[in-house]
């Protein structure tokens, strides 16, 4: 548990924008243009004193290029090194896809709000996740696995633009043998495609919930947390067990730069996990 | 006469001559002392010489768009208002260095030392409204869970002389914020300039010290009277007013949907001017840049602006994509969810948003707008 006065492991209290830094130990390719990047900082200590929540991220830093937010994508139970799960999309990201094994990263935090996975104990888990929204959600799916009996029927639905861009593929199999069902569906099939075509929240349809049992996880384009937050209101389920992560534009981390606000919240300190309630008065309003 | 003791907490009476003495004991107990002077026919912050340097015997018109500096033949030396600037960029500057990085041989970075400047500043002439800035400042870069080490490193050894404001500006509204005209504890010497004398407030031990040696007089009845008239006189004659400002964020912030953000957005031109001149305004950018050899790299702080198409850029584009959500982030922020995220309005009425903004958007006019709008 990160006391709400302290700093997180890889930040200094005195100096908060200085980056530690990290080895890529291991890189696996995910999807095209997205790759999982496993991460050890050069100071064992720092190492082993490293620890993070499910749906906490950290800044990435290229020196002389700039630092991304990229969520943690690896078991938050799993020492020794963690790992982030990367989509070439801007400057930086492309750099860091280009890195080989050896390369080296500055790393600061782990930032922010985690999945409260203490308050889903004896419930049911809906874990509903669009393209590179998953990657946050995956220590959720290591934790629930390593745990399986603390919680219901646990399913995720996911959802990418084709077959291809389908990330952590070889696992699901593994998830579904740990108790975990998993629906899949794309938005544009190709040949070799049988599987369901359609956006994530259609996935509900075939998903029987207790409204009165059940939270739902949820992290993907906005658009998509729009319409999974729609079916889960139609679906009874309160509010508060809707859990959303969003994805805003992110300079520091510390609440200071003013970049990633939503209303009176600042994504990186508040966020990037809020329970839907929070959310409530912002989520519809056009280009808040 | 007999010698006037003073401690902090006491009021004593300066005769104008004695303001030299003050600037000299600042300087000898080792600050760079700062003051607002005259450059290009306009008001700056810079390191104060003198106190001939003093924009003595100027005032400033001020109103929507509209700024000028007039000789008023008087001999007073604190009735000018601040001009676009604000000690602002003392504490948080435009730039500053983050990380300088050089490259080892494992591919490592080794963070080399910035040089800073660490002199001990003096704000000479700091107004309520700025006083109170920077008092908002601190909420925001010095927290219970870290301290912004540029901030903090210039902020806690500064020394701040506040000067109340007599002769407001016509863009100000600091009495509907609380802020003003006169200056709220927070200081190490208070001035309140008469005709004759300056009335001194001591603030602070270091205030105390900076009166040392320079002869005063007991402060008479008339002064505190003359003193308390002006103040009084002051809040009459500031330009603006913002009525009811509490209830401004929830106004604000359950009214996102409201016609006067389009009405407003047909004016702005989203330049930033407002949040450039504010000096609460704290958003920052990083700035990276890589030496052609591969083997340095620095990071740089520079301001940012909620105006800024950058400013909310992610995949897929900026998610406030417009003037109306621009503006309406500024509104909704400043107003209204500054108070969740640090227990007081982002506002200080210093009026500089209204004065400065080329498109006569009015901040206090916008606010009654949409009040108006929503109880209508």
């Amino acid at each position: 548990m990160i006391e709400p006065s302290g700093m997180p492991h890889a930040v200094s209290p005195a100096e908060p924008m200085q980056p530690y830094w990290a080895k890529i130990v291991e890189i696996v390719r995910e999807a095209p243009s997205v790759s999982t990047f496993w991460l050890q900082f050069v100071d064992k200590n720092l190492q082993d004193g490293y620890h993070f929540k499910a749906g906490q991220f950290n800044m990435l830093l290229v020196p002389g290029l700039g630092e991304v937010a990229i969520s943690i994508s690896s078991d938050m139970e799993e020492a020794g090194r963690i790992s982030h799960t990367i989509r070439s999309i801007g400057n930086v990201t492309s750099t860091i896809n280009r890195m080989n094994v050896g390369d080296v990263l500055g790393v600061r935090g782990p930032f922010g709000s985690w999945w409260t996975l203490e308050d889903c104990v004896g419930k049911d888990i809906v874990i509903a996740a669009g393209g590179i929204g998953l990657p946050p959600i995956r220590p959720v799916i290591y934790y629930v696995m390593n745990h399986r009996h603390d919680f219901g029927k646990v399913t995720v639905l996911y959802g990418a633009r084709t077959p291809n861009d389908l990330q952590f593929t070889k696992e699901y199999q593994t998830w579904q043998d740990a108790g975990i069902e998993i629906q899949v569906t794309v938005d544009r099939g190709d040949e070799t495609w049988d599987g369901r075509v359609g956006v994530v929240p259609i996935l509900f349809y075939n998903t029987r919930l207790d409204p009165r049992n059940t939270v739902i996880l949820t992290c993907g384009p906005e658009i998509m947390i729009r319409f999974v937050i729609f079916e889960a209101l139609a679906r009874r389920v309160p509010p508060e067990r809707i859990l959303v992560s969003l994805e805003r534009n992110m300079k520091c981390g510390l609440g200071s730069c003013g970049h990633c606000q939503v209303g009176p919240y600042f994504v990186c300190k508040d966020g990037p996990v809020f329970s839907f309630d929070k959310l409530q008065p912002f989520v519809n309003v056009e280009e808040f | 006469m007999a010698e006037i003791q003073f401690s902090v907490g006491s009021t004593i009476a300066l005769p104008k001559i004695g303001l030299e003495k003050l600037h000299a004991n600042l300087l000898k107990m080792g600050y760079k002392v700062l003051g607002p002077q005259i450059q290009d026919g306009a008001i700056v912050y810079k390191p104060l010489d003198k106190i001939a340097d003093l924009p003595r015997g100027y005032v400033s018109e001020q109103d929507a768009a509209s700024y000028r500096l007039i000789y008023s033949g008087h001999r007073r030396y604190f009735d000018v208002t601040p001009g676009a600037q604000s000690w602002k960029q003392f504490f948080f500057p435009p730039f500053s260095e983050l990380a300088s990085l050089v490259r080892e041989e494992n591919g490592c970075w080794q963070a080399e030392e910035i040089e800073k400047d660490l002199t001990p500043l003096a704000l000479f002439g700091v107004f309520p409204c700025d006083l109170a800035a920077i008092q908002v400042q601190d909420r925001i870069f010095l927290r219970e869970e870290w301290k912004d080490p540029i901030y903090w490193s210039r902020r806690q050894s500064a020394f701040i002389l506040a000067v109340d404001c007599l002769h407001p500006c016509g863009t100000g509204f600091c009495a509907s914020m609380g802020t003003g005209p006169k200056a709220n504890p927070g200081f190490d010497l208070r001035l309140t300039e008469l005709e004759d004398v300056f009335l001194v407030e001591i603030g602070s031990e270091a205030g105390r010290m900076g009166m040392e040696g320079i002869s005063i007089l007991p402060t008479s009845a008339f002064w505190l009277q003359a003193a308390q008239k002006g103040l009084e006189d002051a809040i009459t004659k500031m330009g603006r007013s913002l009525p009811d400002q509490q209830e401004l964020p929830d106004l604000l912030l359950k009214n996102l949907d409201a016609n006067q953000w389009d009405d407003v957005a047909q004016h702005c031109m989203s330049c930033s001017s407002c949040t450039q001149v504010c000096p609460t305004c704290f958003c920052w950018d990083t700035r990276d840049s890589a030496h052609l050899n591969g083997q340095t790299a620095r990071r740089e702080r520079v301001w940012d602006s909620c105006f800024n198409p950058d400013y909310s850029y992610i995949v897929g584009g900026s998610s406030r994509p417009n003037t109306r959500s621009r503006y309406r982030q500024w509104l909704t922020h400043k107003f209204g969810a500054w108070y969740a995220q640090f227990g007081t309005s982002g506002c200080v009425g210093c009026g500089r948003c209204i004065t400065w903004c080329p498109a006569k958007i009015d901040v206090t006019a916008e606010l009654r707008a949409i009040r108006e709008e929503v109880q209508s």
